[in-house]
């Protein structure tokens, strides 16, 4: 990552002493502001501009994403069009930009290509919907345990350490298993069962550093009620450290999602997954590498974008780090 | 320092219990009958279904099942597998391969992901830092089956540099690339964290203090930013162990090392129950006492944390 050396450098690093360790309080920085105060929104987004990485993985996104929504765009082949006799792991034509035989065929003697542009949507789906239920059940478990402390807290607490001891994919793997026909709902679900336990603990860190802030006794004097200052006035102050958490898990469980489909425990046949694609290409990998590894790159592509977004808001919400 | 290690123990036992009641229930009681998946897909006798339901405790209510197994436990008795074998054996027979495989994976992250970390957090920003954070950004998005896979292409049926699966799990000198492939993203994390915060901690003031009054940049470097930048990578690595012995599935399903993540697979497929209930408990029981482990390490690394 680039050092950043930008004018705002100096600025923020005066605000980072200010606010100390953790806190980033868009209230705190405000009153660091020069002329005209910005709020930490403002400031990260400005940041953010600046970044390549920010771009870089921005443009990856837009791109699998558009293939996710529309994959008719990128290609008007079938993706369960088999020829078996014409196609069987044919190699690629690397010059034939776009066709269906740009990436060759697989054993089923269908188009890599139309198969790897109609699999995004799928492993999209999963990735975001798993990281949605997570940070909504995660960030909810950890606001209470953080809120309100005591039994409350023990009690919370004690539970994501018992769901902690059981690995993603583990987990994942098990309650999966008891499932015969697996949609992308269902797996969903068995991600997002066993995925919310780190947001949990991110929530709970923040909130507990919140809470004694003036601006919530401030609010509370005034009359507040307890989900108003939950949700009105602690909940947009620590949102910042869940945003990244979310957005590097969200490739996690993109890889994570294929590697369940890779496992055979995943999504299955006819859903086009990327996941589904490598794990029926497993078998051919010494006669056709290509049907394995160019699902494989796609899948590669999109958690990098995903990493490097969350990489790229982390150092703009983190004066910190500058 | 005595009665928080007694106190942290305290805290474990209602961990464990959820954690294994949890993975109970879900072998359990989800949907999938283990007696009649072992018919295959022929009718099963109802006869036979009775009997062997009544032989391994699957009439009873599920909470008195759980009880007989954590009884069991305390005998050392981990219970019987469908096919007959004591589950205690079928473990004695995978742990050690694991725990090989694991330790492997684990030396080379420490070693390799610390050093590289502290290198590139020294040198922040120069020509190998940015190598450095490239890939190991590579390796982060890349998924381990697809690593895997690739490795075992190249090195053993491309270059023949290694058997392309290994022939004797027992063998270190086979376990190693495996090992390496396990380790890769535990290895790009580790560099990651130290790398950051080896960056922190060398604008702290302390620093500033310890170069000021004259140390040797050896004793600054290998004692004073040592002892505060590995915290977090310590944390880091006492939970990873647990999880690279869990997470050996896909690295064993591939170079076929008939360690516990190819048992605990075979055993989900095929629903046998406790099969995977045992080795899950034994992955438990490691991720408790290595995070406990930790916690004590803490008083160690950093004398501010007192343990009363």
């Amino acid at each position: 990552m680039p050092e950043k050396t930008s004018p705002e450098a100096g600025r923020s690093t005066v605000a980072a002493a200010v606010v100390g360790a953790a806190e980033l309080t868009e209230a705190t920085i405000k009153t660091q502001g020069q002329n005209k105060p910005r709020s930490l929104g403002q400031d990260a987004w400005r940041e953010l501009r600046g970044s390549w990485l920010f771009w870089a993985s921005g443009v990856l996104l837009v791109i699998f994403i558009v293939m996710a929504a529309f994959p008719t765009l990128f290609t008007d082949v079938d993706p369960r069009q088999a020829d078996l006799r014409g196609h069987y792991l044919a190699p690629p034509n690397w010059s034939h930009f776009f066709q269906g035989d740009w990436f060759g065929y697989n054993g089923q003697g269908q188009s890599v290509y139309a198969r790897t542009v109609h699999g995004a949507r799928a492993s999209i789906i999963v990735g975001v919907c798993v990281t949605i239920a997570v940070t909504v059940f995660g960030g909810l478990v950890g606001m209470l345990a953080g809120y309100f402390g005591g039994w409350v807290d023990g009690l919370l607490s004690r539970i994501t350490d018992i769901f902690f001891g059981i690995p993603l994919l583990l987990g994942g793997l098990t309650l999966l298993q008891a499932f015969t026909h697996r949609t992308v709902w269902t797996v969903t679900l068995g991600l997002a069962t066993f995925g919310w336990m780190q947001i949990a603990r991110v929530m709970r860190g923040a909130v507990i550093t919140q809470k004694q802030a003036d601006f919530v006794t401030a609010a509370r004097a005034l009359g507040a009620g307890t989900g108003r200052i939950l949700f009105r006035h602690i909940l947009p102050n620590v949102l910042g450290p869940v945003i990244v958490v979310a957005t590097i898990a969200l490739g996690g469980y993109i890889s994570t999602e294929a590697t369940l489909s890779y496992l055979g425990i995943g999504l299955q046949d006819p859903v086009v997954s990327w996941g589904v694609d490598i794990s029926a290409a497993q078998s051919q990998l010494r006669d056709a590498p290509h049907v394995l590894l160019v699902p494989a790159t796609f899948l590669s592509l999109t958690v990098l974008a995903f990493i490097l977004l969350g990489d790229a808001v982390r150092d703009a919400l983190d004066p910190k780090l500058r | 320092m005595g009665r928080f290690v007694a106190r942290r123990l305290l805290q474990m036992i209602p961990v464990f219990i959820g954690t294994t009641l949890l993975i109970f229930l879900m072998v359990y009681s989800l949907p999938g009958d283990p007696v009649k998946s072992l018919f295959g897909p022929k009718a099963a006798d109802p006869a036979t279904v009775e009997r062997l339901r009544h032989q391994y405790g699957l009439d009873k209510p599920l909470l008195e099942q759980y009880w007989n197994y954590i009884s069991g436990l305390f005998k050392g008795d981990f219970g019987q597998s469908f096919t007959g074998r004591p589950v205690a054996d079928l473990m004695a027979e995978a742990f050690p391969v694991t725990i090989r495989l694991a330790l492997l994976a684990f030396g080379f992250e420490v070693i390799v992901g610390v050093a590289l970390g502290i290198l590139t957090g020294l040198k922040r920003g120069k020509f190998l830092d940015q190598i450095v954070l490239v890939l190991t950004l590579v390796v982060i998005s890349i998924p381990v089956f697809v690593i895997g896979y690739v490795t075992q292409f190249l090195l053993g049926l491309k270059w023949k540099v290694i058997t392309p699966t290994v022939q004797d799990s027992m063998n270190i000198g086979q376990l190693m690339v495996p090992a390496i492939v396990l380790a890769a993203l535990s290895l790009a994390y580790v560099t990651r964290l130290t790398r950051t915060t080896v960056g922190e901690n060398l604008r702290a003031d302390y620093m500033r203090t310890a170069v000021a009054k004259g140390l040797p940049r050896k004793r600054v470097i290998g004692v004073h930013l040592m002892r505060n930048s590995l915290i977090p990578v310590v944390t880091f690595l006492g939970t990873d162990l647990g999880m690279l012995m869990g997470g050996a599935i896909v690295t064993e399903g591939i170079f076929n090392i008939q360690g516990v993540g190819n048992t605990l697979f075979r055993s989900i497929q095929t629903s046998e129950g406790p099969t995977v209930v045992g080795i899950v408990t034994v992955l438990v029981l490691v991720y408790l006492v290595s995070s406990l482990v930790v916690d004590l390490l803490y008083a160690v690394l950093d004398p501010r944390i007192r343990y009363a």
